[in-house]
C-alpha cells in the first residue's frame, strides 16, 4: 500500500452563518508528501478558510479532511502541522528566541531541549544573533522569518502558509521564496500556500490549484514542470513565463474579474 | 504607555536634562510664588478661600503628627479598596471573558451600573459595616475601582488578534494554556492603564468615605473638623497629604509597570 496523502480534502464545503455565505463547495484535493502546493484565486474565493479548515481552525460545513492519513482534530492535536499568517503573529512580550520556544514550551520540552532547537531553528533563517532581540525591533522580513522559523521548531510534516509574504515589498519578497524554497528542500516537508501573485505561486510551487469565488471551488490545477532546485533564473526562463500566463488564463476563465467587479459594485452599495 | 515624564533619551547629556526638566521647574516656581504672594497680597483672596502658601506649610508641620496618623488610616482603606476591587474586577474580566454568553448576558447591566454614582451610597455603607468600621470606606473605594479595572481588563483580554488564538489553536492548546500564554499578557497595557486611573479613584473612595463616619483620626475627618473650626491652613494641608499620598500610589503602580511591562516598546526605546 501507498504512503496515505498528507492532505487528503473530499467533498468539503463551508457555509458561514445560517443558511448564509457559501465560502467552499466541493473541494476535493489531495497533496502528496514533499509537494509543494498553492492556492490562487480572487479574494472571497476561500483559500484562506480552505487552508483553515485543513489545520482543523475552521470546521468544515460538510466532507471529510485528512492530515497525515487521520482526522484533521487528531491532526492538530498531534501537532502535525506548522502554520504561518500574513502578518507574523509574534506575541510582543516574548524575545525572538521565545517566541520560537512556545511551540516547544506547549510540548513541555526541557530548557535545553529547547535552546537546541532554538538556536538550530534561527540559523535556519538566517537570524543567529537575534534571539534577545523583541519583534518590534526587527523589520518584517525579519519578523515573518521568526514566524517561519517558529513554525518549523516542531519539524512538522506539514506547512501551511497564508500569504506569508504578501505584506512585504518585492525585494524582500524574492529573497524570502528563495529562503522558503531551500527550507523546503533540507526539511523535505509538504507545503501548501495560499498567495495573491501568480508569478510567486509559479515560481514556488509543483503544483498551482486555481480557485473561483462565490462559491469558492477549484476550477483547475496547473502542474509546475520548472526544474528543481529554481533559481533566480528561473523567473527568466520561457516556460516560466508560459506557465504564468497559463495561470492566468485559467484564472480569468473562472471570472474572477466578473466577481471582483462584482464584488466593487457592492461595495459601493453599502 | 507610561504618563510619567521622564527624559526623552538615557544618553542625553546634563544640559539636555537640565533643558528638559526647565520648563517644568519654572512653572512649579511660579505657581508656588502665585500661591504665596500674588493671590493674599494683590489679589486680596482671603485666608478661607485659599490660606498663604507658607501657612499652609506651617500646618503641615506643626499638626505633623495628626495629619500622618490621618494619612496612614486613609491610605490603607485606599490601599485595601485599590487592592480588592481590581482584583476582583480582573477575575471577573477573566469570567466574562472566558464564557461569552455570560459575559454579554451581563455587558448591559455592567454598563449601566457604571453610570451609578457610587459616592451615593457612602452614608449607606455605614449601615452596612457599622459606624466606626473602615470596611465601609474600604468597600466605597473597592467599588469605584472595579468598574473601569474590569471594563478595561476585558477589553484588553477579548481584544487579541484573532490569528494569536487561531495559532495557540494550531498548538493544541487549551483554553487555559491560551488564557496565561496569549490573553492575559496582551490585556497587560490596558489593565495597567485602567490601574492608574483606580487608584485616584480609590483615594477619592477613601477620603469622600471618611467624610460620613469611621475612625475619628482619618484625613478626611481632619479635614471636615478644620474647616467647622475654621482652620482652613490645617484643612489645606490635609488636602496636600492626600494628593502626596494619591502620587505616590500613581508613581508605584507606573514603576510596577515599567517592570511588568519591560517588554512593551514605549518602555524600551526609553531605555
Amino acid at each position: 500500500m501507498s504512503e496515505p496523502a498528507v492532505v487528503l480534502l473530499e467533498g468539503v464545503s463551508k457555509v458561514f452563518g445560517k443558511g448564509g455565505v457559501t465560502a467552499l463547495q466541493g473541494i476535493d484535493l489531495e497533496v502528496e508528501r514533499g509537494e509543494f502546493v498553492s492556492l490562487i484565486g480572487p479574494s472571497g474565493c476561500g483559500k484562506s478558510t480552505l487552508l483553515r479548515i485543513v489545520g482543523d481552525i475552521v470546521e468544515p460545513t460538510d466532507g471529510e479532511v485528512a492530515v497525515n492519513g487521520k482526522p484533521a482534530r487528531r491532526a492538530r492535536l498531534d501537532r502535525d502541522y506548522g502554520i504561518v499568517f500574513q502578518a507574523p503573529v509574534l506575541y510582543d512580550w516574548r524575545t525572538v528566541a521565545k517566541n520560537i520556544s512556545l511551540p516547544l514550551e506547549m510540548l513541555g520540552w526541557d530548557r535545553p531541549r529547547r535552546a537546541a532547537r532554538i538556536a538550530e531553528m534561527l540559523d535556519l533563517v538566517e537570524l543567529t544573533g537575534f534571539e534577545k532581540h523583541y519583534p518590534w525591533q526587527l523589520s518584517g522580513g525579519m519578523q515573518q522569518r521568526v514566524s517561519i522559523a517558529r513554525a518549523l521548531s516542531l519539524s512538522p510534516a506539514l506547512l501551511l502558509m497564508d500569504e506569508p509574504f504578501g505584506a512585504l515589498d518585492e525585494m524582500t519578497r524574492e529573497r524570502l521564496n528563495m529562503e522558503l524554497l531551500q527550507i523546503w528542500a533540507e526539511t523535505g516537508s509538504t507545503v501548501i500556500f495560499v498567495t495573491h501573485s501568480i508569478s510567486e505561486a509559479v515560481f514556488l510551487s509543483t503544483r498551482v490549484v486555481v480557485m473561483s469565488a462565490r462559491p469558492g471551488q477549484i476550477t483547475s490545477v496547473v502542474p509546475i514542470d520548472l526544474l528543481q532546485p529554481r533559481t533566480y533564473e528561473t523567473r527568466e526562463e520561457p516556460r516560466f513565463f508560459e506557465l504564468v500566463t497559463q495561470v492566468r488564463e485559467q484564472l480569468h476563465a473562472t471570472g474572477a474579474d466578473e466577481v471582483e467587479k462584482k464584488l466593487v459594485q457592492e461595495d459601493e452599495l453599502r | 504607555m507610561s504618563s510619567i515624564v521622564t527624559p526623552a533619551s538615557e544618553r542625553s547629556t546634563t544640559w539636555e536634562r537640565v533643558r528638559y526638566w526647565l520648563p517644568a521647574v519654572v512653572v512649579f516656581a511660579l505657581g508656588i510664588a502665585t500661591w504665596q504672594w500674588v493671590l493674599p497680597d494683590l489679589m486680596h483672596v482671603e485666608a478661607f478661600v485659599l490660606p498663604r502658601f507658607s501657612d499652609v506649610m506651617d500646618a503641615l508641620w506643626v499638626e505633623r503628627a495628626q495629619l500622618a496618623r490621618g494619612a496612614w488610616i486613609t491610605f490603607k482603606e485606599a490601599i485595601g479598596g485599590l487592592v480588592i476591587g481590581s482584583s476582583v474586577a480582573f477575575l471577573s474580566a477573566l469570567m466574562l471573558a472566558r464564557w461569552r454568553p455570560f459575559g454579554d448576558a451581563m455587558m448591559p447591566y455592567m454598563i449601566a451600573a457604571n453610570a451609578i454614582p457610587i459616592i451615593a451610597f457612602a452614608p449607606i455603607t455605614n449601615a452596612w459595616f457599622g459606624l466606626l468600621s473602615p470596611w465601609s470606606k474600604i468597600t466605597i473605594a473597592a467599588v469605584l475601582c472595579y468598574f473601569p479595572v474590569m471594563v478595561n481588563s476585558l477589553r484588553g483580554l477579548t481584544s487579541v488578534n484573532p490569528e494569536s488564538i487561531e495559532l495557540m489553536r494550531s498548538y493544541a492548546a487549551g483554553d487555559a494554556a491560551t488564557f496565561r500564554r496569549v490573553r492575559i499578557p496582551s490585556s497587560l497595557p490596558f489593565v495597567f492603564t485602567a490601574l492608574k486611573v483606580a487608584c485616584v479613584l480609590a483615594m477619592i473612595g477613601a477620603v469622600v468615605g471618611d467624610y460620613f463616619g469611621g475612625s475619628t483620626e482619618s484625613l478626611g475627618v481632619v479635614i471636615l473638623s478644620s474647616v467647622a473650626l475654621s482652620h482652613y491652613e490645617i484643612a489645606w494641608a490635609a488636602i496636600l497629604m492626600a494628593s502626596l499620598l494619591g502620587m505616590s500610589l500613581y508613581a508605584s503602580i507606573s514603576l510596577i509597570e515599567r517592570y511588568a511591562l519591560s517588554w512593551h516598546p514605549s518602555v524600551k526605546r526609553r531605555g
